[in-house]
C-alpha cells in the first residue's frame, strides 16, 4: 500500500501584513501569528483523501524548519497525518537546501508520492517541489488542481497559464498542490488531543548528511515603494473624464 | 562578460510576450551576450521571432517531435547540457518557467532566484517576498551559475528589428519517459491576453454568478481589455482559473487595471502593483482596494457598470 509524504512549512499567517525591520535585516516575525503554509494544508488534505479512499496506507508529514515548526507538525497530525518528522534548521535556508533535506528523508522513507504546496507564502519561491523531483530523478507535477492515482500511475490536471493541462506520471513522483485541488478540513478539538500522542521525530541536517548551500545570500530586505495616494471620484462622469485626461480611454 | 541563455516559451506558433520581457531583464546584466533556446517540434517560426528581438545575439533551435508539448522533466537535462559555458540561465516567471527552472537549477547543483524584478549587478538581483510586501536583494556566490526566473511585469518588452543568428543544435542528454503529456484544454480566446494586455478589467466575488460576470466581459470588450478575476471569483466558478490575478495567479502590469467588486486582499494586490493606473469600483468605501487605487468610485457595480459603458460610448 502506498505511503505519502507531505511537506509542512511554518510560515507567517496569510492574514498578517508583514513589516520590514528598519535595519533591513529581514521582516519582523516576533509575536506574529505563525501557521501551516496554506498550500501545504491543501497538500495534506489531498493525501488524507487518498487515504480515506483506501488508496494510501500511511501519511508522513515532514517539516524542514525551526524547532517551533513542531507546532505546525502537530496541526498536521491533528488533521490526520499518521506521524511527523522535523528536520531542524537553526538559520534561514534556500529551497535548494530544503529540497536536499527532503531528499534525504525520501531516501529513508521511500514514499510513493510526495505532495508539497506549490509555493510557500513567505518566500514565494515555488522551487522546492521541482528541485526535490530533480534531485530524486523522478517526475514532477506542479500546480496540481486534480489528482487521480491508479496502480503505478498518477494523472494530474495542472493549472497553467493557458488553461488546464493534463499529464500522466509514473510513481514515485512529486506533486505540488494548487489552491483549487481541495478545501482543507478544519481541525477538531478531540483530534488535537489525539495528535499529542502521535509520533513526532526530530532530526537535523547534519544527521541526514546535508550541509547548507550558501550559493545564494539575502543581503538586504526593504519595504516596497508605496503607490501614490489616489482620488475618489464622485460619479461615472468624473471617472470617465479622469480616464480621458490620462489618455486611457477615447 | 555574462553569457545568458534564455529558454523560450511559445505555443508552437508564436514566441510568448513574456520572453521579450525576459530579454529586457537580461540586457540589463552588465556585458550581456544573449542566446535564446527554442525547443519545439518545429521551432523555426518561433526562432525567427526570437531572432528579431533587440538585444538577442544568438538563437538556438532544438527540433524534436517530443517537444511538441514541453515537459520540464524532459527539457531540464537538455537545458543543463546546453547551459555549459553560460554564466546565466533565465526563464520567465510563468507556469512554464516556474516548473522548469527549479528543475534545471537542482540538476546544475545551484540555488535559484525566483521572480527577479531588478538587476543590480551580474550576480545581484532584487525579488519580492511575502506577496510583494517586502523586497529582498540576493547575491549569487562567485563561480556559481545564476539560474533565475524573471518577473515579467517588472520589465518592458524590447522592440523588434533585431537580426540574431539562428543555429540548430542537438543536445544528446538522456531524457526520461516517466512523464507524459495527455491534454491541454485552453479556452479558445479571441480576447487580448491577460499577461500582456495594456488594459485589464477584473471582477470579484461581488459579481455573484457566472451569468453576472458577463458584464465584466462586456466592459472589457468596450475598452478592448483583457479580463481578469479574483481568486474568490475563480473559486466560485464565475471565471476560469487562467484569469486569476494575484500572488498565486498572474502578475500583470497593464496601463489600466479596473477592479470591479474586488476587496483588495494583499494576495490580489501583489498581482497588480505594477499597473500604471488602477481604478476601483466597490460599494464599500473602506475596502483596501482604495488604498492602491489611483481612481476610486464608491457604489454598486450593477448600477455603475451600465452607466460606465454608456459614458464610454459617447
Ligand atoms: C494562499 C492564498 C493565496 C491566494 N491567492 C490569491 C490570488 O492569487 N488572487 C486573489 O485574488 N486572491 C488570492 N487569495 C484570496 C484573497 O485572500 C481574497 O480572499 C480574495 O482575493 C478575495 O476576492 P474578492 O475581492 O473577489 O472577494 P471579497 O474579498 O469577498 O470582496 C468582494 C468585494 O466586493 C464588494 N462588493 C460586494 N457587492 C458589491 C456591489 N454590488 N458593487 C460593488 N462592490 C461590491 C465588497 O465590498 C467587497 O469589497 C489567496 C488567499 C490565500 C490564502
Amino acid at each position: 500500500m502506498r505511503k505519502i509524504l507531505v511537506g509542512i512549512k511554518r510560515v507567517v499567517d496569510y492574514n498578517v501584513r508583514v513589516r520590514v525591520k528598519p535595519d533591513g535585516s529581514g521582516v519582523a516575525t516576533d509575536g506574529v501569528k505563525m501557521s501551516v503554509n496554506p498550500f501545504d494544508e491543501i497538500a495534506l488534505e489531498e493525501a488524507l483523501r487518498l487515504k480515506e479512499r483506501g488508496e494510501a496506507a500511511e501519511i508522513v508529514a515532514v517539516s524542514v524548519g525551526p524547532d517551533d515548526a513542531q507546532q505546525q507538525l502537530r496541526t498536521a497530525l491533528a488533521m490526520g497525518a499518521d506521524r511527523a518528522i522535523l528536520v531542524k534548521v537553526t538559520e534561514s535556508i534556500e529551497p535548494y537546501t530544503a529540497a536536499q533535506a527532503l531528499l534525504a528523508v525520501v531516501r529513508n522513507e521511500k514514499p510513493d508520492i510526495v505532495i508539497l504546496g506549490k509555493q510557500a507564502i513567505d518566500d514565494d519561491a515555488a522551487q522546492t517541489g521541482p528541485m526535490l523531483a530533480a534531485l530524486w530523478d523522478r517526475p514532477q507535477a506542479t500546480f496540481c488542481s486534480k489528482l487521480e492515482v491508479k496502480g503505478g500511475v498518477a494523472t494530474i490536471v495542472r493549472e497553467v497559464d493557458a488553461g488546464l493541462e493534463t499529464i500522466e506520471v509514473d510513481l514515485p513522483c512529486v506533486i505540488s498542490a494548487d489552491l483549487r485541488l481541495n478545501e482543507p478540513r478544519y481541525v477538531k478539538l478531540p483530534d488535537i488531543m489525539k495528535a499529542k500522542k502521535k509520533p513526532l521525530d526530530v532530526t537535523d541536517l547534519a544527521a541526514l548528511g546535508v550541509s547548507i548551500d550558501r550559493g545564494l545570500a539575502t543581503v538586504l530586505t526593504e519595504a516596497p515603494k508605496p503607490r501614490a495616494k489616489g482620488v475618489i471620484v464622485k460619479d461615472v462622469g468624473e471617472l470617465v473624464d479622469a480616464l480621458r485626461k490620462k489618455g486611457l480611454v477615447s | 562578460m555574462s553569457k545568458i541563455l534564455i529558454i523560450a516559451e511559445h505555443d508552437g506558433k508564436h514566441l510568448s510576450a513574456a520572453i521579450s520581457r525576459c530579454v529586457a531583464c537580461a540586457r540589463l546584466v552588465p556585458g550581456a551576450e544573449i542566446t535564446v533556446a527554442v525547443f519545439g517540434a518545429d521551432p523555426a517560426p518561433v526562432a525567427r521571432e526570437a531572432a528579431a528581438l533587440q538585444g538577442v545575439n544568438h538563437v538556438l533551435t532544438i527540433a524534436d517531435a517530443k517537444h511538441a508539448h514541453p515537459l520540464s522533466a524532459v527539457l531540464a537535462p537538455l537545458v543543463v547540457e546546453l547551459s555549459a559555458g553560460y554564466s546565466h540561465v533565465f526563464g520567465a516567471s510563468t507556469t512554464f518557467g516556474k516548473d522548469l527552472m527549479p528543475r534545471v537549477a537542482a540538476l546544475l547543483g545551484v540555488p535559484q532566484i525566483s521572480d527577479a524584478m531588478s538587476v543590480e549587478s551580474a550576480t545581484r538581483f532584487k525579488r519580492p517576498i511575502y506577496a510583494g510586501n517586502a523586497i529582498i536583494t540576493v547575491e549569487v556566490a562567485a563561480g556559481r551559475k545564476v539560474v533565475a526566473t524573471v518577473r515579467t511585469a517588472s520589465f518592458e518588452a524590447v522592440p523588434g528589428g533585431g537580426n540574431a543568428s539562428i543555429a540548430a543544435v542537438s543536445p544528446t542528454a538522456a531524457t526520461p519517459a516517466h512523464t507524459r503529456f495527455v491534454a491541454l484544454s485552453a479556452a479558445a480566446n479571441d480576447r487580448p491576453d491577460l499577461q500582456s494586455a495594456p488594459r485589464v478589467v477584473s471582477g470579484g466575488r461581488a459579481l455573484g454568478s457566472k451569468e453576472n460576470f458577463a458584464i465584466i466581459f462586456k466592459l472589457a470588450d468596450k475598452l478592448g481589455a483583457a479580463v481578469g478575476a479574483s481568486r474568490a471569483a475563480v473559486d466560485a466558478g464565475y471565471a476560469p482559473n487562467e484569469l486569476q490575478v494575484g500572488q498565486t495567479g498572474k502578475i500583470i502590469a497593464p496601463e489600466l487595471y479596473v477592479a470591479v467588486g474586488i476587496s483588495g486582499a494583499i494576495q490580489h494586490l501583489t498581482g497588480i502593483k505594477d499597473a500604471k493606473t488602477i481604478v476601483a469600483i466597490n460599494k464599500d468605501g473602506e475596502a483596501p482596494i482604495f488604498e492602491v487605487a489611483d481612481l476610486g468610485l464608491v457604489g454598486d457595480l450593477f448600477q455603475i457598470l451600465p452607466e460606465l459603458e454608456e459614458a464610454l460610448t459617447k
